[in-house]
């Protein structure tokens, strides 16, 4: 292999809407790892976002927690740095490191200047690939975790979303909380942070976005000295998820003034061909900011909250659709009522052409006004690697919602709406509202 | 682990470091004023074809009438109904239809409108923008409608949670005069209350060119934005009337106070303490430059003087953290929160922190942390760059208390110019437990009988 070989660059170019173009190149390092960059010379830094699938959900079961926690702990120390020096030398480089879990994938996001970029990568090289996981800093980051998890304890939002989960996933990880227990994560032992970190750090599930101020013959070999180093393989990907929630209330008395709802059904996968129906039928039910039905409805027209939404969570391995709002203990009953009478009246009409219309051209309008910044370009072309879309998706992306009729939209939401099935997590005192199944 | 440390920022209006750009010759800002005396900032960044809109009013909570705490708010609210041309939320539904959001924010010091959207469409927001300055027509319904929704408002950012009742009761202790010792969102006793008439003697008083800025910031040229203001904002006339910004100012103050604020949804209890501090003033931004440091030295991140001390040293505390926010009209408070780590109670866990602001007067200023800290600036005014939206909103909130564009742009150089004698002394001066609140946020005593919450000061 001659090193002209070694960086393999295939460019697209996606015209958005009103002249936008983020010109999307390729990179295969010479030690095989694929990035997609798209360069920005005028200002002398970079945003790379690495993100690595599987994430908290790698977690064996009687270590839950523990990704959640090595995460927390790969910038407490490595190397040959303990975590004060490590900080130092972070803040010398003005460089940000941010490291986050979620259910389905563990995220760094870094940004640092053109002036000590090869400084800066070997400082992040040192997190990722030889944290310390030092017993003095271990106990420390545990002590931040337990103090989330009592805080949780007692948040009405974080009692509504492990409530809704547990009752959703059966026993799959989804069903509890990545951070782990007050009990799972008092156990952890340094040994289940390097289980972690071998679980969860593999060139098999890595995906990158580079955006800023290199070409695709300097990033090849700096991806290569950043992670060239990760073995090929870790943990087995987690089974598919069941839905087992069912139609419904659950009430969970919390002494407090303003109760918290989250409310959900089955979903739709987001390579599913009427996901981009289910978009809009979503924009028009609950997501479309103060226009969506359920704002109109529940704010607007009779003030019983701040706000309301539904969203669609397609998770990797479960998909649902949910919604949350938070009214008064004495309104939160009403609230729930016009919620599930949106729902229904969605499920049986569909939309109207006028509201269709007004989605599609949101959803196609909003699409340009994402790409602000390094930092949010490198995080949606990870997405879209992720989600496996082509190279090339930007420019025929909205081609996709346009195409969308309102025969389609009615016929997913007769098919995915299904109030029957909606269930309802209360937290707090509600008037007028009881749990319907046991819990 | 950021999750501790962003719930307990959060309260702290998250204000550490105040980014930086370059002083001389800030690139892409043009600003000129319009004949009716609005402001005009424009922040330009071709690189995407979108545009932020924002206009801020100065007009925030701490100029409300007494007794009707939270109207500033409430009108806020009310602005996105009717006006002569428009229906009821038609401002926003026009912004969604063309792709874009919009929203409004309240503090203590303005109240700023903004819409982001395709640059190509800055015309039609400026159309509605400066039609809602003057033309609002909400009814009787929409202000009992809307009334409920601030309530639940306030219901979900402070009744809900014991941190954010604790931070309101701080801030009243520690304002003995001045408003900033009100809740911006209002107290609800008087919020129930809040009428037509409230909302309109404010928005009368206060919506007028003279007391605006318009921000505009990313795929615009300044000319343009120009021909565009001086059509739509340009003529609107100004309030000849419009009142000086003349709070009620704090007294000396005195006496050290303490709050023990007890709420059983209380899962982490800490410590807190509020300094009065002054703010960034007209040409004399120096002590608010000194304090913003300060700020960061002692409790700013990983390597600061506190947290080196209590987590890594002593391990006396989960968190500790420092917060200044020096863009304020008035007054402002210098913060310490400290959480003590399981075992340690509130009063050991404050007794650490003063040990730990004594022995900082006497160690001083670490110079190679103090060169890492103004590093990190000027490296954000790169970073910055990537933002316009940030640097608009900057100029927004600066303009807004009053700061003027050379104010601005000269505060770069002024962090920069900072000493390790200037912090110290600006410590020596801030830290008078005189002017001070000690706060504790714990849990009911174990007693049934103990009060719900108990404000002593």
């Amino acid at each position: 292999m001659t090193r002209f070989l070694m960086v393999l660059v295939v460019a697209f170019v996606a015209a958005l809407p009103v002249r936008a173009e983020v010109q999307i190149e390729e990179v295969v390092s010479p030690g095989g790892i694929t990035a997609w960059l798209v360069r920005e010379p005028s200002i002398p830094f970079m945003a790379l976002e690495l993100r690595f699938r599987g994430g908290a959900s790698l977690d064996a079961p009687e270590t839950r927690g523990a990704i959640n926690l090595m995460t927390g702990l790969l910038e407490e120390g490595a190397g040959d740095l303990d975590a004060r020096a490590f900080a130092r030398a972070q803040e010398s480089l003005a460089a940000s490191f941010n490291y986050s879990v979620a259910d389905d994938e563990l995220s760094v996001s870094a940004k640092f200047l053109t002036e000590n970029r090869e400084t800066a990568i070997e400082l992040l090289r040192k997190s990722i690939i030889e944290p310390r996981f030092e017993p003095v800093a271990l106990e420390r980051v545990r002590e931040q975790v337990l103090a989330g998890l009592r805080s949780d304890a007692k948040d009405p939002d974080a009692i509504a979303r492990k409530t809704f989960d547990a009752m959703t996933y059966g026993d799959h990880p989804y069903a509890t909380p990545y951070e782990g227990t007050i009990a799972s994560v008092t156990d952890l032992s340094r040994d289940d942070m390097l289980a972690a970190h071998a679980a969860v750090f593999a060139k098999d599930r890595l995906y990158v976005g580079a955006v800023g101020d290199i070409t695709p013959e300097e990033l090849g070999p700096m991806l290569d000295a950043l992670l060239g180093a990760l073995p090929e393989t870790g943990a087995p990907m987690p089974e598919r998820a069941p839905i087992l929630i069912e139609g419904g209330t659950t009430v969970v008395e919390f002494e407090t003034p303003q109760s918290v709802a989250i409310f959900g059904q089955r979903g739709i996968a987001q390579d599913d061909p009427d996901f981009f129906a289910a978009i809009l039928l979503n924009q028009v039910l609950g997501a479309g900011g103060f226009e969506s039905r359920l704002m109109t409805e529940v704010r607007e027209k009779r003030g019983l909250t701040y706000g309301v939404y539904s969203f669609l969570a397609p998770k990797d391995y479960a998909e649902t659709v949910q919604g949350q709002v938070a009214s008064a203990n004495d309104r939160i009953a009403e609230a729930v009522a016009v919620i599930r009478d949106e729902w229904a009246r969605a499920a049986a009409e569909g939309v109207t052409p006028a509201e269709l219309d007004a989605a599609k051209t949101f959803i196609t309008g909003a699409y340009p006004l994402r790409f602000n910044g390094n930092a949010p370009i490198a995080r949606i072309m990870v997405g879209m690697q992720m989600m496996g879309l082509p190279i090339d998706y930007i420019a025929t992306r909205n081609d996709k919602v346009e195409a969308v009729t309102l025969e389609d939209v009615r016929r997913v939401a007769g098919a995915l709406l299904d109030p029957e099935n909606l269930h309802f997590v209360v937290v707090g005192q509600p008037v007028g509202l009881e749990s319907t199944v046991a819990n | 682990m950021t999750r501790l440390r962003a719930a307990l920022a959060a309260f702290a209006l998250s204000a550490t470091l105040v980014p930086a750009t370059q002083a001389v010759a800030q690139q892409g800002v043009t600003t000129f004023e319009l004949s009716n005396g609005m402001q005009v900032v424009v922040v330009e960044d071709n690189r995407a074809p979108v545009v932020q809109h924002m206009v801020w009013y100065r007009a925030g909570s701490a100029d409300e009438p007494v007794g009707s705490s939270g109207v500033a708010h409430f009108l806020e609210h009310l602005l996105f109904k009717a006006t002569d041309k428009m229906a009821d939320g038609e401002l926003s539904a026009t912004v969604a239809a063309n792709g874009g959001r919009d929203n409004a924010f309240t503090s203590y010091d303005y109240t700023a409108y903004f819409q982001r959207v395709a640059a190509d469409r800055l015309e039609l927001m400026m159309r509605m923008e400066s039609d809602r300055m003057r033309n609002i027509r909400f009814t009787e319904a929409n202000v009992a409608t809307e009334r409920n929704v601030i309530i639940e408002e306030r219901n979900q950012r402070t009744e809900n949670n014991p941190g954010a009742l604790f931070n309101e009761q701080m801030n009243a202790a520690q304002y003995l005069n001045h408003r900033y010792g009100v809740p911006i969102i209002g107290w609800m006793h008087e919020m129930v209350s809040l009428d037509k008439a409230d909302a309109l003697g404010f928005y009368n008083t206060y919506y007028y060119p003279n007391n605006a800025i318009l921000v505009v910031s990313g795929d615009v040229e300044a000319d343009e934005v120009k021909r565009l203001a001086d059509i739509y904002y340009g003529a609107i006339p100004a309030n000849p009337d419009l009142p000086e910004r003349i709070r009620s100012a704090e007294p000396p103050q005195t006496a050290e106070r303490r709050v023990i604020f007890r709420d059983a949804r209380v899962a982490q209890e800490y410590v807190s303490r509020s300094y009065l501090a002054p703010e960034r003033d007209p040409g004399d931004q120096h002590a608010a430059a000194a304090l913003t440091l300060l700020a960061e030295v002692l409790g700013g991140g990983q390597t600061s003087y506190m947290t080196e001390k209590l987590q890594f040293e002593e391990q006396k505390a989960v968190f500790s953290g420092a917060f200044y926010r020096g863009t304020s009209l008035d007054d402002t408070t210098f913060d310490i929160i400290v959480v003590p780590v399981p075992g340690l109670s509130l009063q050991e866990g404050e007794d650490a922190m003063d040990a730990v602001l004594a022995q900082f007067l006497v160690d001083g200023v670490d110079p190679e942390q103090l060169e890492r800290i103004k590093y990190q600036l000027r490296a954000s005014e790169i970073y910055e760059r990537d933002n316009v939206d940030g640097v608009a909103r900057r100029y927004g909130a600066a303009m807004s208390v009053g700061l003027s564009v050379d104010d601005i742009q000269a505060w770069p150089g002024i962090l920069q110019a900072v000493t390790a004698d200037d912090i110290m002394e600006a410590a020596r001066n801030v830290f008078n437990r005189e002017a001070s609140v000690t706060g504790w946020l714990t849990r009911p005593v174990a007693d049934d009988q103990a009060p719900a919450q108990e404000v002593s000061q």
